[in-house]
C-alpha cells in the first residue's frame, strides 16, 4: 500500500495555500462534492464487532456508497445527541460558541502539514460541527436561517448527508493529539471535539472498523487483538524463552495472582508485535530483577490483559465500559496499587478520566515503591503509577544496576508521545531513564517535543493498513524532525513509550527515514539490566549482536 | 470552575457593566456647568467664533493662534463677525480672559467636567492672580 | 470569497447612514440617542448573562487540562507549576497569563515546508497576531475605560491618571490618546490578514468581518470627532449623563457624526453575546485552561457518571474456564 505513493508524490502534493482548483472558494460549499478518498479513509466497522457491545445500528456499510443506510431519523438523533451533549460537557458548548477564528491553530495540526488539505486545520475540523451548531441551536443562527443568504454570514449549515459524511471523513483524519490546543488562546481542544464528534457519529452506527473491532475484542476477551488467556500466557512464555537463551535466567511470570503486591497492564500491542515484544521482554526482565533482589510480587492478568482504550476512540461511555476491568481486576486480586505499562491514550485514560469513571479505588493503597520507600503522591486517588515513573525512582536510589555499554551501538532520541505529553506532562521520566540506559542522546527540535510533540499520525484509532496514505502524510512532520537528528547526530533510534507509536513509527521510518530503529524505552532497560545470576550476554533482546561483540 | 465561582464572577462583571448607573445613583452627581457671560463678555456679546463652534472649535482655535504669534508673529485676528481680536489667551484686554474675565467660570468649570486637563496654565497665569 | 467581507462591509457603512440620516435629516435624536442605547446596554447583559449561565449549567464530568509542560510526579523532577498546575495557585497563575498576556498565543509559530532543497519542514517564531491582538485588546480596553470620563461627574481619579497616561506623548491639542490610532491601526491588521492570509481568509466567514468592520467604524469616528471635525463636548456629556441618570436629554448642535458612532456601538453592545466576541466570557471558563492536572491524586466528580455494563471476571471465566484451567491459569470457580 505505501507503494502506491512515493514520498516523493506525496511531498508534491503538500501545499498549505486552500487550493481554489479543487477546493471551492468557500468550505461550506463543498458538501456536493465530498470524496471519500482511498488511501485516507478507513473501513467500516464490522456488524459483529458493532453487536457485541450493544451499540445502536449495527449494518454492513461502505462509506463510498452514495447510501449509508442511516436510521429514517437520523437527523433526529443527531440533533438530541448534540443537545444532551451541550448539557454533559461544559468544553462542548464553549468550544462550540467561542471560537474567532484566529487561525492559530490552523499549521499546528500534523495532517494539515502533512496533507495541505485545509479542512485538516483544526479550526475547520471543528466548524464542520460547528456549522450544524450555529444552524441549530444558537439565537443568530435560528434567525439568520429565516433570512435568505443569513446562513452563509454566519457560516452555518443544514446537517445534510454530505455535512455528516464530511464530519465522519474529517473526525477520522484527526488523531485527538491535542496539539492545536496548546496555540489557541481559548485552549479550544480538537481532540474534545473529535471524541465528542465521533460519539455522535456512533449514535448512528457510524464507526471505523478498526476501533470497532478492537473494542469488541477487549471487552469480550479482554485485549484489543482478540488474544485468549492461554494465547496470551503462551505469548509471554515465548517472550521467557528467548530472555532465557539471550540471558540464561529464567523470568516467567506471574498471572492472576492473588494477593500480590502489584497489577501490572500494559497495550496488548506490546505482547503482539515487534519492536513492542521486546519492549515487553524489558517488563521481564525488570519483575525478575526486583522480584530476585527485593521480593516485589508483580502479577500480570490476562481479563484485564489491555492497558490500552480503542473505546475512548468511540464514545465516553464505552471507554468507561473497556477501562473498568482495571480496578474491578485489582479489586479481585487484591493487589496494593497497579502499574501501567508504555501506552499513549492509555495514560490520557488513567490520568484525566478513570478515577473519576470507575472510581474510587478505595480497595487500594497510595502507591508506595517499596524499594524505595517513594510514596507517588501524585497518583494518591487514582492509585495507578506509570512505569517510567517507577523505573525512574528506582534508578534515581540507585537501585538497578545498569550496564550502558550494552545500548552503546544506539544514538538516541525521544518522541513525546501526545497524551503522555499534552495530557499528563511526563516529560523528563523517559528521558531521565533512557539517559541511564545509554549514552548517546539528542533532541529533536524544540518545536517538535514536548508539548509541542508531533503526532505519529496514526494514534486514536487510525493505524490500519487502508488508510496508510493518510498515515504517513500526517507522520511528516515527526519524520521530518526525526530525519533533521539522523542527519544531523547520526541518531539511529527513536525512542518511545507508546504502543501505537511502536506499530505505526516503524512504517513511517521505512517511508521517511529509513535506518532509523524505533525502541521502547524499557527495552533499553532489559538491555541494560544486569539480572543477578545472568551469563555473558552476547545479544541485545533482538537476537542482535551486542556493541563490540562481533569483532572479537 | 465551580458554578458559584462562576456566577459571582458574572455579578461583578454586570456591576461593572451597569457602574455608570448606580455610581450616579448612590454618588451626589455634579451638574452640568450653565455657561454664563459675566463682566464685559456679558456687555460686549461678541466673540470670534459663533456659540457652538467656539463650543467645539476653540481649543484648535488657540493652538492655531499659538502658532501664529511665536512663529510669524502675527497677533491679529479677525472674527466671523469682522471684529478684530488680539491673538492671547491672557495678556490685554483684548485676550480671551480679558473679556472672559473669570477663569474659574469660563474655563474651568466646562474642563473639569468633562475631564480636561488642557496645559494653558503651565505657561499662562490667570491675570487675575497677578493681582 | 468577496461577498464575505463585502457584505459586512456595506453594513455598517449603512448602519452609520441610517443613524445620519434619521438624525439630520428626520430628527430621530430621541430614537437614536435614547431608545437605541437603552435597547443596547439591556441586550448586551441580558444576553451576556444568559449565555454564561448557559455555560455554567453544563457540567465538567472530566478534568482534562491541556498540559504544557512537566507534571508534577517525583520530588526531585523540576514540575512546571504555570504550564502543569497541580494546585488552584498555579491554575491561578496560569489563568492570569492566558487573560492578561495571551500565553498561548504567545507560543504561535509559522510552519513552512520548502519542497525542492532539503524537503524541510520549519517553524519560525511568529510574534504579529500576538502583539496585533494584544495592542486591539488593551486599546480597546482602555478606549472604553477613558468614555467612563462621559458618565462620571466628578470624573474619578482613576480615569483622569489613565487619560493623562493616554496622553502622555503631548502631540497637538486636543492632545493626542495614542490608544486610539493603536486601535484602529490594530484592527487593520487583524482586518488585513484575514483578507490576505490564504489560510485565515479561507476559515473566515461575514461574521468574522462585521465586528472588525463595526470597530473600525468606531474607532473612526471617535477619532474624527476628537480630531477633525470636534463636536460639543459639553453638550454630549450632558446627554451621556442624562441617560445614567434616567433624565434623557438632548443637546442642540450635536451632529449626524455623533449619534453615527453612538449607534455603531449600540450595535456593538447588541450584537456581542450572540456573537464570537463572547469570548471575552469563555477564555475563563475553558475546561482544558483552568483546571489542575491532579486528576491521579484528587478525585474528580463527575455530575452525570452512570453505571454501564461491563463484561465481568466471571462471565470472563465462565467462557474461557476450560482453556484457562488446561493452560494452568488460576480459576476462581474450578468445576
Amino acid at each position: 500500500m505505501a507503494d502506491e505513493l512515493t514520498p516523493d508524490e506525496a511531498l508534491d502534493k503538500i501545499d498549505y495555500r486552500p487550493r481554489s482548483s479543487s477546493e471551492p472558494r468557500n468550505w461550506l460549499d463543498t458538501t456536493k462534492s465530498v470524496q471519500i478518498r482511498p488511501g485516507m479513509y478507513c473501513y467500516a466497522a464490522k456488524p459483529e464487532s458493532v453487536e457485541t457491545l450493544g451499540l445502536p445500528y449495527a449494518r454492513e456499510w461502505n462509506p463510498t456508497d452514495e447510501d449509508w443506510k442511516l436510521p429514517e431519523n437520523w437527523q433526529e438523533i443527531l440533533h438530541e445527541g448534540i443537545k444532551e451533549r451541550l448539557e454533559r460537557f461544559r468544553t462542548f458548548k464553549i468550544f462550540m460558541d467561542i471560537c474567532v477564528r484566529c487561525g492559530a491553530c490552523a499549521d499546528k495540526c500534523h495532517f494539515f502539514l502533512g496533507t495541505g488539505d485545509p479542512k485538516n486545520m483544526p479550526v475547520l475540523r471543528a466548524e464542520l460541527l460547528r456549522s450544524i451548531y450555529r444552524n441549530d441551536f444558537t439565537f443568530a443562527g435560528k434567525l439568520l436561517k429565516k433570512i435568505p443568504g443569513g446562513k452563509r454570514l454566519l457560516g452555518s449549515r443544514e446537517m445534510s448527508l454530505e455535512a455528516l459524511k464530511e464530519m465522519w471523513y474529517y473526525f477520522f483524519q484527526c488523531t485527538e493529539c491535542r496539539r492545536c490546543s496548546v496555540f489557541c488562546p481559548y485552549g479550544i481542544d480538537t481532540a474534545e471535539i473529535t471524541i465528542i464528534g465521533r460519539e455522535l457519529l456512533n449514535l448512528l452506527g457510524l464507526n471505523i472498523d478498526w476501533i470497532a473491532t478492537p473494542v469488541s475484542n477487549c471487552y469480550q476477551t479482554g485485549n484489543h487483538l482478540g488474544i485468549q488467556p492461554h494465547a496470551f500466557k503462551d505469548m509471554l512464555e515465548f517472550f521467557v524463552e528467548d530472555i532465557e537463551d539471550i540471558t540464561g535466567v529464567d523470568c516467567t511470570p506471574e498471572f492472576q495472582k492473588k494477593g500480590a503486591d502489584i497489577l501490572f497492564i500494559t497495550p496488548s500491542g506490546d505482547v503482539f508485535a515487534d519492536p513492542g515484544t521486546y519492549t515487553c521482554q524489558g517488563y521481564l526482565i525488570l519483575f525478575k530483577y526486583l522480584k530476585d533482589k527485593y521480593g516485589l510480587d508483580v502479577t500480570w492478568s490476562t481479563y484485564a490483559s489491555e492497558g490500552g482504550n480503542f473505546g475512548f476512540f468511540t464514545s465516553h461511555e464505552t471507554m468507561k465500559r473497556l477501562n473498568a476491568k482495571m480496578y474491578a481486576e485489582a479489586k479481585r486480586l487484591g493487589v496494593k496499587w497497579i502499574l501501567g505499562g508504555e501506552c499513549g491514550h492509555m495514560w490520557r485514560v488513567i490520568n484525566q478520566y478513570m478515577d473519576t469513571m470507575n472510581g474510587p479505588a478505595d480497595f487500594l493503597e497510595v502507591p508506595v515503591n517499596p524499594i524505595t520507600g517513594t510514596r507517588f503522591e501524585n497518583a494518591a486517588s487514582t492509585k495507578m503509577v506509570h512505569i517510567c515513573e517507577f523505573t525512574a525512582d528506582l534508578i534515581k536510589h540507585g537501585k538497578l544496576e545498569l550496564d550502558k555499554s550494552r545500548n552503546a551501538n544506539r544514538v538516541l532520541t525521544f518522541h513525546d508521545s501526545c497524551n503522555p505529553a499534552r495530557g499528563m506532562g511526563l516529560l523528563e521520566e523517559p528521558r531521565y531513564c533512557i539517559k541511564a540506559c545509554a549514552d548517546e542522546f539528542y533532541e529533536m527540535p524544540p518545536n517538535t517535543i514536548r508539548e509541542q510533540t508531533f503526532c505519529c499520525g496514526s494514534g486514536a484509532g487510525l493505524n490500519a493498513g487502508e488508510n496508510i496514505e493518510l498515515r504517513m502524510a500526517g507522520a511528516l512532520p515527526r519524520a521530518n524532525a526525526v530525519k533533521y537528528v539522523h542527519n544531523k547526530f547520526g541518531v539511529n533510534s527513536l525512542a518511545t513509550i507508546c504502543a501505537i507509536d511502536r506499530a505505526a513509527l516503524p512504517t513511517m521510518c521505512e517511508y521517511w527515514v529509513p535506518e532509523v530503529d524505533v525502541i521502547g524505552v524499557h527495552e533499553l532497560v532489559g538491555n541494560a539490566l544486569i539480572l543477578p545470576g545472568e551469563k555473558e550476554r552476547t545479544e541485545d533482546l533482538r537476537m542482535e549482536p551486542l556493541p563490540g561483540v562481533e569483532e572479537e | 470552575m465551580s458554578k458559584n465561582m462562576i456566577m459571582a464572577g458574572l455579578v461583578v462583571f454586570v456591576l461593572a457593566v451597569l457602574s455608570p448607573f448606580w455610581l450616579n445613583l448612590i454618588t451626589s452627581t455634579q451638574a452640568a456647568p450653565e455657561p454664563e457671560l459675566l463682566g464685559k463678555a456679558a456687555k460686549v456679546k461678541k466673540c470670534v467664533l459663533d456659540k457652538y463652534e467656539m463650543r467645539a472649535e476653540h481649543m484648535y482655535l488657540l493652538d492655531v493662534w499659538r502658532d501664529s504669534v511665536v512663529r510669524d508673529a502675527a497677533r491679529k485676528y479677525t472674527g466671523t463677525n469682522g471684529e478684530t481680536f488680539n491673538m492671547s489667551l491672557s495678556t490685554g484686554e483684548n485676550s480671551c480672559l480679558g473679556c472672559h474675565e473669570d477663569k474659574a467660570k469660563f474655563c474651568d468649570s466646562c474642563h473639569d467636567y468633562a475631564s480636561v486637563s488642557p496645559y494653558c496654565w503651565e505657561c499662562h497665569t490667570n491675570p487675575k492672580e497677578i493681582e | 470569497m468577496n461577498q464575505r467581507y463585502l457584505i459586512p462591509l456595506t453594513a455598517v457603512f449603512l448602519l452609520f447612514l441610517l443613524a445620519y440620516a434619521g438624525v439630520e435629516g428626520l430628527g430621530l435624536q430621541v430614537v437614536f440617542g435614547v431608545l437605541i442605547p437603552y435597547l443596547a446596554i439591556a441586550a448586551f447583559v441580558i444576553g451576556f448573562v444568559i449565555k454564561v449561565k448557559g455555560w455554567a449549567a453544563s457540567a465538567v464530568p472530566f478534568r482534562i487540562p491541556t498540559t504544557c509542560g512537566q507534571q508534577k510526579s517525583l520530588p526531585w523532577i523540576k514540575q512546571n507549576t504555570i504550564d502543569n498546575p497541580s494546585t488552584s495557585t498555579g491554575v491561578f497563575v496560569r489563568m492570569l497569563l492566558e487573560i492578561f498576556a495571551f500565553r498561548s498565543l504567545f507560543r504561535n509559530t509559522k510552519a513552512a515546508f520548502n519542497r525542492n532543497a532539503s524537503n524541510k519542514l520549519t517553524y519560525s517564531f511568529e510574534i504579529f497576531l500576538w502583539v496585533g491582538a494584544l495592542a486591539f485588546h488593551y486599546a480597546f480596553l482602555v478606549v472604553l475605560l477613558r468614555h467612563f470620563r462621559f458618565f462620571t461627574a466628578p470624573v474619578p481619579e482613576v480615569i483622569q491618571t489613565l487619560e493623562y497616561l493616554d496622553g502622555i506623548i503631548q502631540v497637538g491639542l486636543p492632545g493626542l490618546f495614542i490608544s486610539g490610532p493603536v486601535l484602529l491601526l490594530a484592527t487593520l491588521f487583524l482586518l488585513s490578514r484575514r483578507i490576505f492570509d490564504a489560510k485565515v481568509s479561507y476559515i473566515s466567514q461575514a461574521a468574522d468581518y462585521f465586528p472588525l468592520f463595526l470597530i473600525i467604524g468606531i474607532a473612526a469616528t471617535g477619532i474624527a470627532m476628537r480630531y477633525f471635525t470636534k463636536v460639543d463636548i459639553i453638550g454630549i456629556k450632558e446627554m451621556t449623563m442624562g441617560l445614567v441618570t434616567f433624565h434623557p436629554h438632548i443637546p442642540e448642535e450635536v451632529g449626524g457624526l455623533f449619534y453615527g458612532h453612538l449607534f455603531l456601538v449600540c450595535i456593538l453592545f447588541a450584537y456581542f453575546p450572540i456573537s464570537k466576541l463572547m469570548h471575552m466570557g469563555g477564555v475563563f471558563l475553558s475546561p482544558t485552561r483552568n483546571m489542575a492536572n491532579n486528576t491521579r491524586a484528587q478525585r474528580h466528580i463527575n455530575p452525570w457518571n452512570y453505571d454501564v455494563p461491563i463484561h465481568t471476571y466471571e462471565q470472563y471465566e465462565d467462557h474461557f474456564r476450560d482453556k484457562m484451567i488446561e493452560a494452568g491459569l488460576p480459576v476462581d470457580k474450578k468445576e
